[in-house]
């Protein structure tokens, strides 16, 4: 076999997480490998360490690249020697042309002087090996976002590719230019190319992908040669054994507190594509109701959206609280509403970094811990003492800074935070991203008791096994819209992840074209 | 619990590297200050000096106080002399031209500061637009506009009680003799109760168990401010007295430094400089607090147009002219960081003294203007180099 790779061993650990444990894979010369897994299994990573993101020596484990041991210390170096990455986040300049774009860094000049004409030239060639009718002086910014993977690949055709990588490069395209993209790796292939292809789309994977490695929980779980069954591809992605992880309880369901009815959320930076489309969903009292989906489904935006319209571009839907519709326009009147958004994201949306645990803790209801607009510092010391105790966040006192936090006590902060607001309705999103395995199971404990003591909880989690361990139903997302249902008693991992693959080839099968698209764009 | 007790005593080492800041500037003060007592051979803190010293730098210690808010805030104002300018013009024609008299005066001043800083603040809380455009905009305009007003001319002089407000002194209603007996009560009064207030906070703090500062600490601390407060009122006493703009300035610095550190107000001015989106995302309405920020401060440079215009008794086109890169100076030497969510209002007011006792000494020994400006650019950076080094390490 000539394997233009091989990776041998992978081990790469971050503080207290060990992200690849053991890796191996090997790559044949012309195949194009499809890489799948769950969100946070390690292919990310893995696809890092190949390109020198994390530089030789910050993991264990040997890379061959053509029979011969590599030690790339940065991208640079792994593109030297003819490996490239597509990252799913597109790296293009809007406001500089598909020509300055694709040879961004590494610009035909002489002398510093920028030689416009070759460049032009050579960009043109470029765009006609990837099928792409633009003249070379067109502003990126003003191509949608097929036309921009396309940019993408001739910038990685513009230097010396033999192994290219796509992490998830179809993930916002509509099926038009994704069927556009999968034809031209097929012809890459022809003319010798090797690629891998990150993606959650197993249709498309059993389109193009020559074999199918899958990775799970950071380490490789299952290889197969050419297609297999769907379902046991889907068995070994998920397939881990759930121990207690998670506390006993026992639900005690009441009425209807909250119904959300045909949520609509727009992207205003993208021309009004739909983040989130006639969402409607009910929730009762003592309920832990999950949000299952890929990332990318639009669970976040759904929640922050309802959370005082705090993402997107709300475009329709209502919500009723016990029954009566309710103004939920701005982050206070959420507030003061009932609503709490614990954030996925606790540093950049969550916490005010360089203060104190104990100034972090009332920011979402300053009132309660003041008279007449003056502080009460002693009912504020009090306030966070008493929450510092009760839910277990481990700092020497409440005067720490939060930067200086665990994730999982960071997270408790913002937990803290949001239960003094006192609310009703509490939407933690990834509750327990990032953090280890025993705060995880505090965490659970704080959400099981705040259900036993009659707050209504939506979980969203891309964790499944956190959402069938912790939650009484499940809400299924996929692009935008709520495309399942079903009571965790139910629920298993599999028929999740089959309600999400279905949805997404139901979309397939009714063959949207561009026109329709486009259609649709103009009418929102 | 078991680790109540390092909760109470503290760590010493800990605190003093999370704090270095606050009493490194602290320190660095007491420090200028000996120096230029030295080598100005006495002249620095002789009473008449030590006056001038008050009196030339109030208007500074006036706007710093709100700059500070402004900083924290993760704004920029660099509209204020300009401001200062176009107000003490303003005040200037209603007193001298239309003979107002002087309390209508200042409060329509006072008004039209806030008007203009309102205006600044809308823009840049309700349509995003960066404060350093806007208020850049602003310095030129309220330059532009001052000179219009002037017509390229001075207005002055101005009437006594005018005059009184930036070079007056207290009354003494126990007579003539010395020392100024008004002055020491309320220099030495105002010294105890700071004193009083800090031992009752720091007993509360202990009964609940926050009290972070070691005690030490806290004893040298208040004990210095203590002395240093007895020490100034005795000496300024034993000249003419307090200066009627010491009093504004000392009313003004315990009045933010309270709203900054005491009241929701300025708890939600904190959180927006230190994370602007988690402070939206709590329920903070962060347009309205940034305006009112900037309104405050347009209120704050309207005080120091007056104050500066009566000083010199004459409203000028060229008044103000530097102030805010001196005011922001002092706000950055005082520890506030630009990334905003840091600083304090005393460190902000120590910032502007020692700039002013730089000033004050380097003129003092004729150091040439040339010279000073680079002395002072390089105590700025040297300030800055310090906070980012310290940051880094921790």
């Amino acid at each position: 076999m000539d394997a233009i790779l091989e990776m041998r061993g992978i081990t790469k650990e971050f503080p207290g997480v060990k992200a690849l444990d053991n890796v191996n894979m090997t790559i044949r010369r012309g195949e194009i490998r499809a890489l799948v897994g769950e969100n946070g299994a390690g292919k990310s990573t893995l696809m890092k360490v190949l390109s020198g993101v994390y530089a030789h020596g910050s993991y264990q484990g040997d890379i061959l690249y053509n029979g011969k041991p590599m030690a790339f210390r940065s991208i640079r170096d792994s593109e030297e020697q003819g490996i490239v990455i597509i990252h799913q986040e597109l790296a293009l300049v809007p406001q500089m042309s598909i020509a300055e774009n694709i040879f961004l860094g590494n610009e035909i000049a002489r002398h510093g002087v920028i030689d416009r004409r070759e460049t032009n030239r050579r960009t043109a060639g470029l765009l006609a090996q990837v099928g792409l009718r633009e003249s070379p002086e067109t502003k990126v910014g003003t191509l949608g976002m097929g036309k921009q993977q396309l940019i993408e690949i001739a910038k990685a055709l513009s230097k010396k590719v033999d192994l290219l990588i796509l992490d998830e490069p179809t993930s916002s395209l509509n099926e038009h230019d994704s069927d556009a993209l999968l034809r031209l790796l097929e012809r890459f292939r022809e003319q010798g190319m090797t690629a891998i292809l990150i993606s959650h789309k197993l249709n498309e994977i059993s389109q193009v992908c020559d074999s199918i490695t899958v990775l799970r929980d950071g380490a490789t779980v299952a290889h197969h040669d050419g297609m297999v069954d769907e379902s046991a591809i889907i068995r070994d992605m998920v397939g881990r054994s759930m121990n207690d992880r998670y506390p006993p309880r026992q639900p005690q369901i009441g009425k209807v507190v909250m119904q959300v009815r045909d949520w609509t959320v727009a992207d205003p930076a993208r021309d009004g594509r739909l983040l989130v489309k006639e969402a409607s969903f009910e929730l009762r009292r003592g309920e832990v109701l999950g949000i299952a989906g890929l990332m990318g489904a639009g669970r976040t935006e759904l929640a922050m959206s309802i959370f005082g319209r705090s993402m997107g571009e709300f475009r329709s839907g209502s919500v009723a609280l016990h029954g009566k519709p309710v103004d939920l326009s701005t982050v206070p009147a959420a507030i003061r509403a009932g609503l709490a958004y614990v954030t996925e994201d606790r540093k950049s949306l969550g916490l005010v970094l360089e203060d104190t645990i104990r100034r972090n803790i009332p920011l979402a209801n300053l009132p309660g811990i003041s008279r007449q607009g003056v502080v009460d510092r002693q009912r504020e010391g009090a306030v966070a003492r008493d929450f510092r105790q009760r839910i277990n966040i481990r700092s020497p006192s409440v005067e720490q800074r939060t930067v200086n936090l665990s994730g999982g006590n960071q997270q408790k902060v913002v937990l803290a935070k949001w239960l003094f607001a006192g609310p009703e309705i509490l939407i933690l999103d990834e509750p327990t991203r990032g953090i280890d395995v025993g705060a995880k199971y505090e965490i659970y404990t704080i959400i099981r008791d705040l259900a036993a003591a009659g707050k209504s909880i939506i979980v969203i989690s891309s964790e499944m096994p956190e959402l069938l361990g912790i939650t009484d139903r499940i809400l299924i997302m996929n692009e935008g819209r709520l495309v399942g249902e079903m009571p965790t008693a139910e629920a298993t991992q599999e028929r999740i992840m089959q309600v999400i693959i279905r949805s997404g080839q139901d979309l397939t099968d009714e063959n949207v074209t561009p026109e329709q698209i486009e259609a649709e764009a103009a009418h929102v | 619990m078991s680790d109540t007790t390092t909760e109470r005593s503290g760590d010493t080492f800990g605190f003093i590297r999370r704090n270095i800041r606050e009493y490194g500037i602290l320190f660095a003060l007491i420090i200028i200050m000996a120096f230029f007592q030295v080598v100005t051979g006495g002249i620095l803190f002789r009473p008449v000096n030590l006056t001038n010293l008050f009196l030339q730098n109030s208007h500074i210690v006036i706007m710093a106080v709100g700059m500070l808010l402004i900083i924290v805030a993760g704004h920029i104002d660099l509209s204020v002399g300009s401001v200062a300018a176009f107000v003490g013009a303003l005040a200037a024609l209603m007193v001298v031209r239309l003979g107002l008299p002087i309390p209508v005066v200042v409060v329509l001043s006072l008004a039209a500061g806030a008007v203009i800083g309102g205006i600044q603040g809308y823009w840049i809380a309700y349509w995003k637009i960066p404060s350093f455009i806007v208020t850049l905009a602003g310095m030129l305009i309220f330059r532009g506009l001052t000179m219009w007003i002037l017509q390229g001319q001075n207005i002055g002089p101005f009437p006594r009680g005018f005059q009184m407000i930036a070079s007056g002194f207290i009354p003494d209603i126990f007579g003539p003799d010395k020392p100024h007996t008004l002055s020491l009560l309320l220099g030495w009064g105002a010294a105890a109760l700071i004193l009083w207030l800090q031992i009752r906070a720091r007993r509360r703090e202990e009964a609940v168990g926050i009290a972070d500062e070691p005690f030490a600490f806290f004893a040298a601390k208040n004990t210095l401010i203590f002395l240093a407060l007895v020490w100034i009122s005795w000496v300024l006493a034993n000249f003419r007295g307090l200066p009627n703009v010491f009093i504004v300035m000392a009313v003004l610095v315990a009045l933010y430094a309270f709203i900054s550190e005491r009241t929701t107000l300025g708890r939600r001015i904190y959180a927006i400089g230190g994370n602007a989106k988690a402070a939206k995302l709590s329920g903070i309405n962060s347009e309205r607090v940034v305006f009112l920020t900037f309104m405050n401060m347009g209120m704050l440079a309207a005080l120091a147009g007056i104050v500066v215009s009566a000083r010199l008794n004459s409203a000028t086109p060229k008044a103000g002219v530097g102030f805010e890169l001196d005011v922001i100076a002092a706000v950055f030497i005082g520890g506030a960081s630009m990334a905003g969510g840091v600083g304090t209002v005393i460190g902000a007011v120590v910032g502007a003294f020692i700039m002013g006792v730089m000033n004050n000494g380097m003129s003092i020994l004729g150091i040439g203007i040339d010279y000073q400006q680079v002395i002072k650019g390089l105590v700025l950076m040297a300030a800055v180099i310090f906070d980012v080094s310290n940051k880094s390490k921790t």
